[in-house]
């Protein structure tokens, strides 16, 4: 049975991730994701987590002993924000290579400068392309029920890769919600122990971590390329598994309204709940109009995402990260290239909003949609949304 | 009982088995591969290797090759000891939960001098500060050798470096060498010594010790490369012994903050005879060598005083 409680989501997420029996823990604090291993650190001091939870010095090092501790067998999780995820950069694309399956929550924030600490996702579309399984949540359940997921996904012995699940700074780990526990009897039947291929020990000896010169490095990145394609159906699996279980549903591109859309709105995160509210103000208004929130985006769901978009004239791509001048946000970008081999094209509209904590609103996106509704050709490029100052 | 001719018997008791082997690229007369084989054979089969980036993690690990008999990870550069801390602590919570057999694994996190005193030395710190039972060993070749000769902090004064070359107007490097054995005794970890592939029992001895105790070790072991010191291959051995012999390199040991000598030089031979015959020191003049000259029977007779006033106190404070 699992027990309803209200807790502040990070305090949530270190429970959830108390649940999966973690063997080593290593973490450095730095805010949002602070209250995580501040939790996990309170739940091991009380007896109630048998693990080794190290204080390390830096988000370097977390990382590195999580990737340490997990090449000896151990089930490894780590928490970070912002800054601390790209001090840990050098190692992310290592963790993925060597196939460690750590667990990583991820409080979305702003990358400096000017230093900020409130919420964007600039920090983690900076590792994108390092190997990394992303699901993204809405929701502190979404929270509780993606962590335990995660351990199960990166486990798999057809996955065998790190996962990060994003929850957006103080929007999500700072806010207190009534969310599902699973019972510990429930975890342990859902996530079995870690069984790993191998492991640091003297009784099989193996080199891990060695150098490939350019006659196998092509190959070593195909096969850890073929690892996260091949882990998109592997998470689908999970997730149904995870409905049999729990009775909740995942699925990589989670449709609201779409039925007969005209426009759809695409947003990841805490954005996709008040985007919900417009869209059901919208719908009260008769205006054709749904939303596309994406759960997974590495790998990207790519067959799911066009099946979900598919009869919308326009779609509204919201962004909470600039790829400087590039061609779009990075959700932009990967949205209209999702679309550039079929025969039929939505428009789409690229925004970026919700920069470094700026509030993003029912209003915003009811505005934003309205805009999209009377787009008829095209637009160029991107717009940073709500930007003061300019006409 | 006085044991006679122990440094007659002593090497037919080290391990034979090879745990460093045979087939590596490093250069001819690699002091650092030298030093590594003698510490795989102090440190036995139950041992973890975690190897920061390097000449040493390049020369032993060319895929699908690997010279290492012994678990082996490499991951990056600055974080041999951040490494090294994740796999003790791994070890030890799954030998806690029965998933491991229930025996002593010792993890070992070894670096160059650049993986250490400089780009390393944050995690180096932390990770002695926390207290794993971990063991880091610097193998000291006094310069980035693997990227070309670079000086690093460990660069002495006066070498010559592809980044501190020597020129018109200048000597080389124009700063001394950071002493980072002095900075983990400041740790107050159980064990720190410096060791040197020219005393190969000493060094035994030191990794021995250093394998035996529950807790943070550290040894700063001097490691020759002839190609970055230009010296000739077999050049390596007496290098490193000079280095010793005048002072320049000292071996000694600090247990729970007590300093041993454990080889004694005295009286040390002019650093002029160890300065002389290397390529990386060639352009130094007389008021050079005697600047380091001063510095280093400065240093020795500071680290004598350490041994002395300590040894003292003890006596007075042990009944």
């Amino acid at each position: 049975m699992s027990t309803r409680e209200g807790m502040e989501i990070a305090f949530a997420a270190a429970e959830a991730a108390a649940l999966c029996r973690p063997e080593v823990i290593a973490a450095y604090p730095i805010t949002p994701n602070t209250h995580i291993p501040e939790h996990l650190s309170d739940i091991v001091a009380d007896g109630r987590l048998d693990a080794e939870f190290i204080c390390v010095e830096s988000e370097h090092s977390a990382l590195s002993a999580c990737c340490g501790a997990s090449a000896t067998g151990a089930r490894v999780f780590t928490a970070t924000s912002s800054q601390g995820l790209l001090f840990m950069g050098e190692v992310m694309p290592i963790v993925s290579a060597m196939r460690l399956p750590v667990v990583m929550a991820l409080g979305n924030r702003a990358v400096s400068a000017p230093i900020n600490i409130w919420n964007d996702h600039s920090d983690i579309m900076s590792q994108r392309d390092t190997g990394w399984i992303s699901l993204f949540a809405a929701n502190g359940q979404e929270v509780i029920d993606m962590i335990i997921q995660a351990f199960k996904i990166a486990e798999h012995p057809h996955v065998m890769l790190p996962v990060n699940v994003n929850l957006d700074g103080f929007q999500l780990t700072h806010v207190v919600e009534p969310m599902l526990f699973p019972d510990q009897d429930e975890v342990d039947r859902f996530l079995p122990p870690y069984t790993p291929f191998a492991t640091l020990h003297p009784d099989k000896v193996v080199s891990m971590g060695t150098l490939g010169m350019p006659d196998i490095f092509n190959e070593a990145m195909q096969a850890k390329d073929a690892a996260v394609i091949g882990s998109l159906p592997v998470i689908e699996a999970v997730w149904q598994e995870w409905e049999r279980h729990f009775g909740r549903a995942y699925e990589p591109v989670y449709a609201y309204r779409t039925e007969d859309a005209e426009v759809l709105l695409v947003t990841m995160g805490s954005l996709s709940e008040t985007a919900e509210a417009a869209i059901d103000a919208l719908r009260d208004r008769r205006v054709p109009a749904g939303l596309l929130k994406l759960r997974l985006w590495r790998p990207f769901p790519r067959e799911a995402f066009t099946a979900a978009a598919k009869g919308a004239r326009v779609l509204a791509v919201m962004d909470r990260a600039v790829s400087f001048g590039g061609v779009a946000g990075p959700v932009g970008a990967e949205v209209r290239a999702c679309f550039y081999p079929g025969p039929a094209h939505p428009l789409i509209v690229n925004k970026i909003i919700g920069l470094g904590g700026r509030d993003v609103t029912v209003e915003n996106f009811i505005a934003i949609v309205e805009e999209a509704r009377a787009t008829t050709v095209q637009p160029e490029g991107y717009q940073l949304y709500g930007v003061r100052g300019l006409s | 009982m006085k044991v006679v001719n122990f440094e007659l018997y002593a090497p037919k008791l080290v391990d034979k088995g090879e745990y460093f082997c045979a087939g590596h690229r490093a250069c001819q007369g690699c002091g650092e591969a030298l030093a590594i084989r003698l510490m795989c054979k102090a440190l036995g089969p139950d041992t973890v290797i975690v190897n920061a980036t390097g000449c040493m993690e390049v020369v032993s690990s060319l895929y699908p090759t690997t010279a290492w008999n012994l678990p082996w990870i490499h991951v990056a550069f600055p974080n041999a000891a951040s490494v090294g801390s994740g796999v003790e602590a791994g070890l030890k919570a799954l030998r806690r939960k029965g998933k491991i057999p229930d025996r002593d694994v010792k993890t070992v996190a070894i670096g160059g001098d650049g993986a250490t005193v400089d780009i390393g030395f944050q995690a180096l710190s932390g990770a002695m500060e926390r207290g794993h039972n971990l063991l880091y060993v610097c193998f000291d070749n006094e310069a980035y050798m693997n990227t070309g000769i670079q000086r690093s902090g460990a660069t002495p004064f006066g070498a010559s470096t592809t980044t501190a070359p020597a020129g018109k107007v200048s000597p080389g490097k124009q700063v001394w060498k950071k002493n980072v054995p002095e900075i983990m005794v400041a740790h107050r970890v159980p064990y720190v010594a410096t060791a040197s592939h020219s005393h190969p029992l000493d060094l035994i001895t030191k990794v021995k010790k250093a394998r035996a105790l529950q807790g943070p070790a550290y040894i700063h072991c001097l490691s020759v490369c002839p190609t970055g010191w230009r010296i000739p291959p077999h050049a390596c051995i007496k290098v490193a012994r000079l280095a010793v012999e005048t002072g320049i390199f000292p071996l000694y040991e600090v247990e729970e903050g007590k300093y041993r000598l454990t080889v004694d030089s005295a009286p040390l031979r002019p650093v002029e005879d160890y300065l002389s015959i290397q390529g990386r020191f060639r352009h130094l003049t007389p008021a050079h060598t005697a600047a380091i000259q001063h510095r280093v029977t400065q240093e020795y007779h500071t680290l004598l005083e350490k041994i002395h006033h300590l040894r003292a106190w003890a006596e007075v404070t042990e009944p």
